[in-house]
This record gives C-alpha cells, sequence and structure tokens, in this order.
C-alpha cells in the first residue's frame, strides 16, 4: 500500500460517527428501497427482461472493438465528431481544449459520473472556465463544495434542512417546501442555460448504428445542457456502447425499474448528432469523448470482464448493508458500494483503497439485486486473491497451519479456555488486536467444553431414549 | 441411514450445544449421526482473505475425513458452502477436483439436508415462542437453502414467527469483515437488533452459527432480553 492510498477502514470509522449524515442516508436508501420493490414486483417479466439484458450487454463486451468503430461512423456521419481518451486525465483535457478552442466561458452540466472520474470540474475551473452543474442533486452537491455520495442521487446524504441552510447562504433566499426550492435552483439554471456557451452531458447508452446518445433523467436539465447551448460534449466510458436502438430498448426495460423503480424516467433523450441544415435548433457541434481509463485491460481479463455489463443502476449500492451503513464519501473514489468496490482498484486514475475489495460482509445481496446479472462476490473474491498475493497474512496463515494439524488445532482451544474463555485478558491487553477489535461491542459466550468431548456420551442417551420410544 | 456430522470449528468450541441440538435432530428424524475424528475447520476463514492456497490443503483433508460417508450434514450454511465450492478451488485437470466434487454433493446444511434429502419438514418439535427468523445471507443467497430453514419452522408447534422489517438484510459478521472493519460490523449488527427488538420477538431464529454468535454477542452486550437460536435447538425442542 502506497503512503498516499484511500484509507476505507479509516474514513468509514469517521462516516459512522457522524449519527445525523447516517440518519439522513438511512431514511432516502429505505425509500428508494420500497419503490425499487414496488416496481419490480409489479413486473412479472423482470427475470426475463433482465436475461435479455444480459445477451444484450454481453453481446457489447463480445463485440466491442467492432462496436465502437460502427458508434464513430454513425456519430460522424450525423455530423457529429468522436474523441477517444485513454486516462481521466487526458479526457479532461481533451474536453478543455475542445472548449477553450472555442472560446467558451461556461459550460453547462447534466450530471455524469464519467465527468467526475475526469475530475472535468476542476481542469475546467483551471482553464478559467465556468462549469455550472444543473441536476438539482449535483448543484447542490456543487455549491456545498462536496463530492456525489450515489451515482444516481449525487446528494443523497443531505437533508431538506440542509440545502434550505445551503440555499440561504448561496442565494439570500430560501424555503423548506420543496416545489419553492427547485424554484430558487431553477431561477439561477435557468439563466445559465441560457447563457452557456457549451452543454456536456453523460451518456446512458449509446447506439453504435445510429450514433445516438441516450440519457435518462427525471429534471429536464440534461436534455436542456444538450440541445440549448451551441456546443454539446457527450461523455461516455467505452463500454456503454450497444449494438442496436432495439438493444437500447432492452436496457431501458430494466435500467428505470431497478434504478429508481419507475418503469420509464420523465425525460428520456436521444441525441443524434448536431444541427442538420436546414433544422431551426439544436447544438451547432457535437462531440462525443469516449473514455477507457483502464476499461481495455478489464476486458481483457475474463475473470474481471463482467462488471463491464454494469449498466450504473445503483441497485448493488441500495442493498449493501456496508454502502448503507458508511455511506458513498467513505469510499473516497467516484463509485461507490459493490460495483465500485470492484472497478474503482482497477480504474487507472484514483483507484481508492487497494484493500476495498476485503470491505465486504459476503452477504450477496448486491448480486441478487443486479439487474445486468454480475455476480460481485466472485468479483471481489477474484481481486482479493489478487491482492492476498503480494502480502503476507499472518493471523490467517496461523490459523490455516494450526487447521491442518487437529491436535494443535485443540490444543490452542483448550490453552484459551483454561486461561482466557471469555476472551476477556486478550481484548484488555490487546484492544486493537482481531479479537479485539470483535469485542468492542460484543459480550463472547466463551471457549466451550468442546462438542466432540460430549458426543459419545450424548449419542449413547439419545439411543436409549429413541429406544424406549420405539 | 447414516450420516456424518461436519461440526464447524465455532461450534465445536464455542457452541456446542448447537452441536449437541443437531445430533438430536438427526436422531429424531431417524438418522444415525456419525461424528469423524480429526475435523477442524473448512477454510471460509482463508476463502474470504482470497487465500484459497491456505484452503487447498484444509479442503484435501476435509475430502479425506468425509469421502466414505454415505451424507455429510453441517448445522451451518457457511461452511456448507465453502465445501461446495471445493472443487472450483482445483484445476480442472487435477484428479482431485472429482474427488472434491463427489464430497460436496453429499454435503447439506442441517435444514437443506431434513428437507431436499429425506423429504422432512414435520419433526414433531414444539417451542412456545414468538420468534423472528434472521435468514443468513450465506444459508439463503448462497447456499440457496433459506426454503428449507422455513419450511421446517412452518411445522413447529408453538412457534409464532414475527417478521422483520428488513429480514433478507446482513448481520454485519461476514468472517474477518468484523475485525477488520469493527465500527462497520457494529453499526451493521446493531441495525440488525434494533430490527429484531422492533419485531417484539422473544428470540431469533437462524440457521447459521456464526450470524448466531454475532447477533448473540451484541444483545448480551446490551443486556437485551431476547435468546438467539440455532434452527437445530427450536428442532430438537425438549429433545435433549
Amino acid at each position: 500500500m502506497t503512503k498516499t492510498a484511500h484509507d476505507f477502514a479509516k474514513a468509514s470509522a469517521k462516516a459512522l460517527g457522524d449519527r445525523q449524515s447516517r440518519a439522513i442516508l438511512h431514511k432516502a436508501i429505505g425509500h428508494i428501497r420500497v419503490l425499487r420493490q414496488r416496481s419490480v414486483n409489479a413486473m412479472p417479466d423482470f427475470a426475463e427482461r433482465q436475461a435479455r439484458a444480459v445477451a444484450v450487454r454481453d453481446n457489447t463486451l463480445a463485440k466491442l472493438p467492432e462496436l465502437l468503430e460502427k458508434l464513430e461512423a454513425s456519430v460522424t456521419a450525423v455530423g457529429g465528431r468522436v474523441h477517444y481518451a485513454e486516462t481521466a486525465a487526458s479526457a479532461a483535457s481533451l474536453v478543455t481544449a475542445i472548449l477553450s478552442e472555442r472560446g467558451a466561458k461556461l459550460v453547462v452540466k447534466g450530471k455524469s459520473m464519467v465527468s467526475e472520474e475526469m475530475g472535468l470540474n476542476e481542469v475546467l475551473e483551471a482553464a478559467g472556465i465556468e462549469a455550472v452543474e444543473t441536476d438539482l442533486g449535483e448543484y447542490i452537491i456543487q455549491l456545498a463544495g462536496q463530492r456525489p455520495s450515489h451515482i444516481l442521487a449525487p446528494a443523497l446524504h443531505v437533508s431538506k434542512e440542509q440545502v434550505s441552510d445551503l440555499f440561504a447562504r448561496k442565494f439570500g433566499r430560501t424555503s423548506t417546501d420543496i416545489p419553492e426550492m427547485t424554484r430558487i435552483a431553477r431561477d439561477s439554471l435557468r439563466q445559465k442555460f441560457l447563457a452557456a456557451d457549451a452543454g456536456i452531458t453523460g451518456c446512458n447508452i449509446a447506439i453504435a448504428e445510429t450514433g445516438t446518445v441516450t440519457v435518462l433523467e427525471n429534471e429536464g436539465n440534461i436534455r436542456l445542457s444538450g440541445s440549448c447551448p451551441p456546443i454539446h460534449i457527450a461523455l461516455m466510458t467505452l463500454e456503454k456502447v450497444v449494438e442496436t436502438l432495439a438493444d437500447a430498448a432492452v436496457v431501458l426495460d430494466i435500467l428505470p425499474p431497478a434504478a429508481t423503480g419507475q418503469t420509464l424516467p420523465v425525460h428520456l433523450s436521444f441525441f443524434t448528432g448536431a444541427r442538420r441544415e436546414g433544422e431551426r435548433d439544436g447544438p451547432q457541434e457535437m462531440h462525443l469523448v469516449i473514455l477507457d481509463n483502464g476499461r481495455s485491460d478489464i476486458l481483457a481479463d475474463p475473470k474481471l470482464r463482467s462488471i463491464l455489463r454494469c449498466i450504473r443502476c445503483g441497485a448493488c449500492l441500495n442493498v449493501c448493508p456496508v454502502y448503507q451503513s458508511v455511506g458513498g464519501h467513505a469510499y473516497g473514489t467516484v463509485y461507490p458500494g459493490p460495483m465500485g468496490s470492484v472497478i474503482s482498484p482497477l480504474l487507472k486514475d484514483n483507484p481508492g483503497d487497494p484493500r476495498q475489495p476485503f470491505a465486504c460482509t459476503h452477504c450477496a445481496a448486491c448480486s441478487e439485486a443486479c439487474p445486468a446479472g454480475i455476480d460481485h462476490p466472485a468479483l471481489l473474491q477474484e481481486l482479493r486473491r489478487r491482492v492476498s498475493e503480494t502480502e503476507t497474512d499472518l493471523p490467517v496463515a496461523a490459523f490455516s497451519l494450526l487447521a491442518r494439524h487437529p491436535l494443535l488445532f485443540g490444543g490452542a482451544a483448550a490453552v484459551g479456555r483454561l486461561f482466557d474463555p471469555k476472551l476477556r485478558e486478550v481484548a484488555a491487553v490487546a484492544p486493537d488486536a482481531p479479537v479485539g477489535r470483535f469485542l468492542r461491542c460484543r459480550e463472547f459466550p466463551g471457549l466451550a467444553r468442546p462438542f466432540s468431548r460430549r458426543f459419545k456420551a450424548l449419542a449413547r442417551r439419545l439411543k436409549r431414549l429413541q429406544g424406549g420410544r420405539a | 441411514m447414516e450420516a456424518f456430522l461436519f461440526i464447524p470449528c465455532l461450534v465445536e468450541h464455542v457452541l456446542p450445544h448447537v452441536g449437541e441440538a443437531t445430533t438430536a435432530v438427526l436422531v429424531r428424524a431417524g438418522v444415525t449421526p456419525t461424528l469423524p475424528k480429526g475435523q477442524t475447520c473448512c477454510g471460509q476463514f482463508a476463502y474470504k482473505r482470497g487465500r484459497a492456497d491456505l484452503v487447498r490443503p484444509l479442503a484435501r483433508r476435509f475430502v479425506e475425513i468425509f469421502q466414505d460417508a454415505p451424507a455429510v450434514v453441517c448445522p451451518s450454511g457457511s461452511c456448507t458452502a465453502m465445501v461446495r465450492r471445493y472443487p472450483s478451488l482445483f484445476a480442472e485437470d487435477d484428479p482431485f477436483r472429482e474427488q472434491a466434487a463427489q464430497v460436496a454433493a453429499k454435503t447439506f446444511e442441517l435444514g437443506q439436508f431434513l428437507v431436499e434429502r429425506l423429504g422432512l419438514t414435520d419433526l414433531g418439535a414444539r417451542c412456545d415462542l414468538t420468534a423472528a427468523l434472521h435468514g443468513s445471507c450465506q444459508t439463503t443467497r448462497v447456499l440457496g437453502a433459506g426454503s428449507a430453514t422455513e419450511a421446517l419452522l412452518a411445522k413447529v408447534a408453538g412457534l409464532t414467527l414475527v417478521p422483520l422489517a428488513r429480514p433478507e438484510r446482513c448481520c454485519g459478521f461476514g468472517g474477518a469483515f468484523s475485525i477488520d472493519y469493527p465500527e462497520a460490523s457494529e453499526a451493521i449488527v446493531a441495525e440488525k437488533i434494533d430490527d429484531i427488538v422492533a419485531s417484539g420477538a422473544e428470540a431469533v431464529i437462524t440457521a447459521e452459527p456464526s450470524c448466531l454468535l454475532n447477533i448473540a454477542s451484541a444483545m448480551a452486550k446490551r443486556d437485551l432480553p431476547i435468546r438467539a437460536l440455532h434452527l437445530a435447538e427450536v428442532l430438537a425442542g425438549e429433545g435433549i
């Protein structure tokens, strides 16, 4: 582990100390959980939808280079331009160069996790370009100088009251009535949309055969960001492509129900190229930036490539006991929760804590919830194997060695039973040792006389009882 | 019928009464339990740390001990799931893989054995309690034996099951997780206990010894008057 690596254990312990944030997170996740359950229950064919979506995602992974070429040709044919970036940093410079060359000073942004991955806002700011987030949650986060804590709901960890205080500070005008608060944000944002030199959006699904960037949202800000300013720059990671419009429909069948419990989002936009001759509106320029950032290597790795099926619905976050307890910020990465614990360590920039795959209770709620059929527990297991290969795990090695010798194994337990059956001494002497850490919130029942020593007498007694009954 | 008892190390040294109840339940089901010598640990701890290399020698020991068993019965979903995984730890062309597969195929979690193998759900057990079921993640999602637990409990006379608000939710143990991330583990088990308390149950029942230890010891620290019982204890009733 390098000195600069993120430490999830420390960050999560700190996050757990913040009772207020925990309560907010708890309430919000409970709400999403109910919505999702209601929606999935109302879809008797959810499993079939899921199977179709997995097939579409696997088709993408099987033919990725071909589909990207096709996508590039289609985007070019409808007047757009495609740019490839190998790293997050090079993608951010690329976007900044497009904007600087055109003298852009103000950019509106629709919610994009890829933009977070690029650290784009900081790079734009350094280049003297003002970037304004227009998704309400993302706008709140930007005003507060924070980072998103959830891939779908960036301000999941912020309460209505906190937003109200924030608005009072930033706008000198506030409310605790949600429609009124939204109006306050809109008054500020509407001016930005109209004045913006460019709009940056993400991309949920890119359609190779038509060159279409598909985006799902509930607020309409992404549609405005991609259609109102004279330049539209869409950001995607390379695995977001699907082959056909019909394939996109298959993904759309599963994404909103898994994500927010909706059948369809309020706005579903299909951006296909720039304004054509004779058209009255739409951007004059359209750019599609395709980021790799380690994903080609993941694709080439047969044991891990299935993580690229991910459609970023956030379902695995919403059911993960660890994510639900510690929240998204503790991960120190753009992508938190189960999908993040798999993908973050594999990304070239900001991989987070190298031990992140260990921060898992192996409960498999993630794979059960995943609409794309990703087996997160198996992928995390593979990542743990790769990390463990490079280190010496003394307690585990010692325990495994003992377990190879029943006499030693039983002997060690007997010594413990004799001197410190409830492990109180160990916990007192070494509160930070494994046993001590486990016992902080637990009263250990104690090492007992082994079952194997009781078995013979028990079996005899039971046999007698059984004989008596017969 | 005869069955070999596969007793997890946690049951052997910390929860021996779960082993006793398992024995009693098997006898009640007409099975003659045998306890083969030399059992230690299935290697789950090392496996979840990513150290399959340390599990392989333990898997070889296990297969040797149990290869002649007509059936292997274990009062733990997670240890059973570990044994079921053994074949995958050996290369396709390793002849041991087939041996491991044969033992894995005849290894069952207690509830699974009774329901799927013996076709029994009603053991004539009686247990006058209002209880909540904690369907352990390893038993339900990983091993797929959750419905067996439920079917068996449904036939216990006197037992009233009350639902938990989030029945599918993990208890936060996760083996080494509870040691590596004690604060997160504590927060998760605290929520589990809150759900149990809110359910109004007098007891919580689970088919997994590690969840049992985790929940019971965290409840004991809080001095809560709620009992934590293994499925086998409920099924054994007054049998031992």
